[in-house]
């Protein structure tokens, strides 16, 4: 087949991820209100295959369904194995480190569109909300439910906005990269042309103290400690500027007073021969998991909670392109010393025919949202009302699953 | 107050320098008038590409055999990133110098709704030749045609996955157990037509992929239609149903979308946002609707419904410019020429604009999916984007032109009438040229459209 070779570049991912799958956004929040626990959340874009991911070998079905599927050697627990892409997180599993919950999603059904599933997946609404109404994200709206954290002391890195952190809640934009160096008179001058214009005024009020307290010496020690081999997991023997910098800049705000870190992470999107295309974004989890482990320090993972979910699963069925199409069900990956792992939560639903959704998707048995707000109880003890009502409007969240030590 | 002739040159163009917009009538004649931008600088269609994409594809056969010897492969790699590179340095040379630069918007805006994205470096070209190929030709003209053209285009087909997608009871899928790809038929309905919050379920995609089955392009002989992978019967799409063979009902069925109510409201909708407010007066976005259903979707017809509104024409600025066309704003306001942009060295046209475009938040041709770039001013105008444009605006202007324009004069240059009291004042009080010139493409008056 020689039209393979116009194809094979054409592969490696799907119809959401970018040319190079990008780390976008660190988002940032401190504040003594907050205790010492620190939550990180990973918002994975394009659709992770959990089926890939946390796979179920063990169920009788679930290998009709995926022919050209490789099974993973490495198993878990029950019935799931792991992919060997993050194999590097074996120890982790190993310490009650690192956990899953499957067949999880947001309220989000049946038109499958990337766009509308990530913005409900950060604004934290149900379906009986219009998508895109509510304008701020459920992680906002904690900040805003907790008192005592002050707008300078909460901040958010990244090229990109992160709907997930938008909102009046106290939160910044930051990105290690642009280096703004203003002399007194221009910074003074632009303070007076942005005084009647509120979005320039803000952010650009933003820009010139984050700069200023951010500039040189930080910037520089960023890079030093990015051009140190750290722990990358097998195979990651070189540099990734892009991933790296933005974990090295998060890990050195939250061992200082930062408590909250959001990332997002695309590239999931594996409508083509997913056997290849699920690797890449897979590697950077595993990346990003562990250097931040590296980088925090025993003290700090040991109160870190890292949570990475996506807009939705895919497709039971494996498609005729060796990949998967758009599904609902699909997996939460976490990680932290303060998390309970060593478990993949859940109420497996099965995959024979009649168990799918819409007879094609993963079935899911739970509400992801519950998990994340449950770990928020955990860690800074908010109150279930607060979560239910104010976090993510009109949930549910059931009995305790004991996700935090 | 803001004249009409600066307003159009903001809203629908790169700004007052050099432009010859006027109204809406001016505007529309100059649309149907001769694309003379794309004579005097001319960029590449798939054909044109062909034969650096197939070298390209022969480099990375012969990469596999002979890992060792990257030399070959690297070689084409180049040749299609200066190809690349060439086509957008043409883009660019364009909006700097179009009297009528609102056909450049146009060509932005609608290079944005059917955006494709190079997946590796061999195929970096193809995004540019998808705007060549099936963008440029149907500006003016009807969306069903422009449709077609971008859906059945090697860039789309490969982008989203359709190359990849095969009737599961053709020929073909049943000899090899291959199947469908629900990639293209999900976008072209939620993206491309009716719109995510139209009446359509997984059944219509699943219908439409099924019918979208035996297209395909090669790097060797670009778009193809290969029978034995068309899925045999007929498919039902939104409860119409298309039977025989070939191109021809998947033309139909592009037609049928682009004429659905639905699409005409989406289509409508898109382009008041992206021309005149984040949240466009609903009377705009009606008129325009109504012209497009009126006009079977005649897209000059569509424009000409809101040049002609009121709603298009508040003096008040709505909306951020992108960085894009923040930077060659700030380039037309500075006196740079398209013929200068073509020369610019290699260096520091990655330098001085791409990256600091990308820092900016916008990395040319590469957005995060098929849904393009944001619309909203929030999305542009955060700390770091601003930063990043601030940073742009003291620092490089002095690297590119000598000298620099005196910064009173310059705010008249680059704004007109769309100048504020306080810019006006605080230009006048920088402490440098080069930080006054530096003010005034760094205020929202600059950034704003």
């Amino acid at each position: 087949m020689e039209r393979r070779d116009f194809l094979k570049g054409l592969t490696a991912v799907g119809c959401s991820a970018a040319a190079h799958p990008l780390l976008t956004t660190v988002t940032l929040a401190q504040g003594t209100g907050l205790g010492e626990n620190r939550l990180i959340v990973v918002i994975l874009r394009g659709g992770m295959d959990g089926l890939d991911v946390v796979q179920p070998l063990g169920d009788p079905d679930f290998a009709a369904l995926r022919p050209a599927h490789i099974p993973s050697q490495i198993g878990l627990t029950g019935p799931f194995a792991l992919h060997p892409g993050l194999g590097g997180l074996q120890g982790l599993w190993q310490a009650g480190q690192l956990g899953f919950v499957h067949a999880t999603s947001t309220p989000y059904r049946d038109k499958r569109s990337h766009f509308d599933g990530q913005t409900l997946l950060e604004s934290g609404t149900g379906m009986d909300v219009a998508i895109g109404a509510q304008r701020d994200g459920w992680l906002n709206r904690m900040l805003q439910a907790v008192p005592g954290l002050r707008a300078e002391t909460a901040y958010a890195v990244g090229r990109e906005a992160l709907p997930l952190l938008a909102g009046p809640g106290p939160s910044r934009n930051w990105t290690p990269e642009v280096n703004l160096v203003l002399s007194a008179q221009s910074h003074l001058l632009l303070d007076h042309i942005y005084h009647d214009d509120d979005l320039f005024r803000d952010a650009g009020a933003e820009a010139m103290t984050l700069s200023a307290e951010l500039s040189g010496r930080e910037a520089r020690k960023a890079d030093a400690r990015g051009a140190e081999k750290g722990p990358f997991g097998p195979g990651d023997d070189r540099p990734w500027p892009d991933v790296d910098t933005l974990v090295d800049f998060a890990a050195g705000r939250l061992r200082a007073a930062t408590r909250i870190a959001a990332f997002s992470l695309s590239g999931w999107d594996t409508h083509r021969g997913q056997n290849n295309a699920i690797g890449r974004p897979l590697s950077r989890l595993q990346r990003i998991i562990l250097r931040m482990q590296a980088q925090l320090g025993a003290e700090v993972w040991g109160r870190t909670t890292l949570l990475a979910m996506t807009e939705f699963g895919r497709t039971a069925r494996q498609n005729g392109s060796g990949g998967t199409d758009h599904g609902t069900g699909g997996l939460m990956v976490m990680a932290g010393g303060a998390l309970r792992g060593g478990h993949v939560f859940g109420p497996w639903p099965g995959l024979s025919e009649a168990a799918l959704y819409d007879r094609r998707d993963l079935m899911p048995t739970s509400d992801v949202r519950a998990w994340a707000a449950w770990a928020m109880r955990g860690l800074y003890g908010l109150e279930v009302a607060t979560l239910e009502g104010a976090v993510f409007p009109g949930l549910e969240m059931g009995p305790n699953p004991g996700l935090i030590l | 107050m803001i004249d009409k002739a600066t307003l159009a040159a903001i809203r629908f163009g790169y700004g007052p320098p050099r432009a010859a917009m006027g109204g809406p009538a001016d505007m529309l004649a100059a649309l149907a008038g001769p694309d003379e931008m794309a004579a005097r600088h001319p960029t590449f269609g798939f054909t044109d590409a062909l034969p650096v994409l197939a070298q390209a594809a022969d480099a990375r056969k012969m990469l596999r055999q002979n890992p060792d010897d990257r030399k070959t492969y690297q070689a084409a790699v180049r040749a299609a990133a200066a190809m690349s590179e060439s086509a957008t340095r043409a883009r660019f040379a364009r909006a700097l110098d179009a009297p009528d630069a609102f056909r450049e918007r146009l060509t932005g805006f609608w290079a944005d709704h059917f955006t494709t994205k190079a997946r590796n470096a061999p195929e970096r070209p193809l995004p540019g030749t998808l705007v060549h190929d099936a963008v440029r030709p149907h500006l003016t003209g009807r969306f069903e045609d422009m449709l077609i053209a971008a859906t059945l285009h090697p860039a789309m087909l490969s982008y989203l996955d359709q190359v990849a997608s095969v009737g599961p009871g053709s020929p073909f899928g049943q000899r090899r157990n291959r199947g469908l790809n629900e990639n293209l038929a999900r976008e072209v309905i939620e993206l491309h037509s009716l719109g995510v919050g139209a009446g359509y379920g997984q059944a219509d995609v699943r219908q439409m992929a099924l019918l979208l089955t035996g297209l395909d392009a090669t790097a060797r002989e670009g778009f193809l239609f290969r029978p034995e992978r068309a899925e045999p019967g007929a498919e039902t799409v939104l409860g119409k149903t298309y039977d025989g063979d070939g191109v021809e009902p998947i033309k139909a069925v592009l037609r049928d979308l682009a004429r659905h109510p639905a699409t005409a409201a989406h289509i409508a909708r898109k382009l008041a946002t992206h021309f005149v407010a984040d949240s466009p007066d609903p009377a705009l976005v009606a008129a325009m609707t109504a012209a497009y259903r009126d006009s079977g979707g005649a897209l000059d017809v569509v424009y000409g419904a809101m040049l002609n509104h009121p709603a298009a024409w508040e003096p008040v600025l709505h909306k951020a410019r992108q960085p894009v066309d923040f930077l060659l704003a700030a380039l037309r306001a500075l006196g740079m020429t398209g013929d200068e942009m073509r020369k610019m060295a290699r260096g520091p046209f990655l330098r001085m604009l791409l990256r600091p475009m990308a820092l900016m938040g916008q990395d040319w041709e590469k957005p995060n999916g098929p849904d393009g770039w944001p619309e909203s001013q929030e999305a542009w105008i955060t700390p770091q984007g601003l930063g990043a444009r601030i940073a742009w605006a003291m620092e490089v202007p002095g690297r590119l032109v000598t000298p620099m324009p005196d910064p009173p004069g310059f705010v008249q240059t680059a704004l007109g009438s769309a100048a504020d009291e306080r810019l006006i004042w605080a230009a006048a009080r920088a402490e440098s040229i080069r930080e006054g010139v530096g003010l005034v493409l760094a205020s929202p008056a600059f950034n704003r459209r």
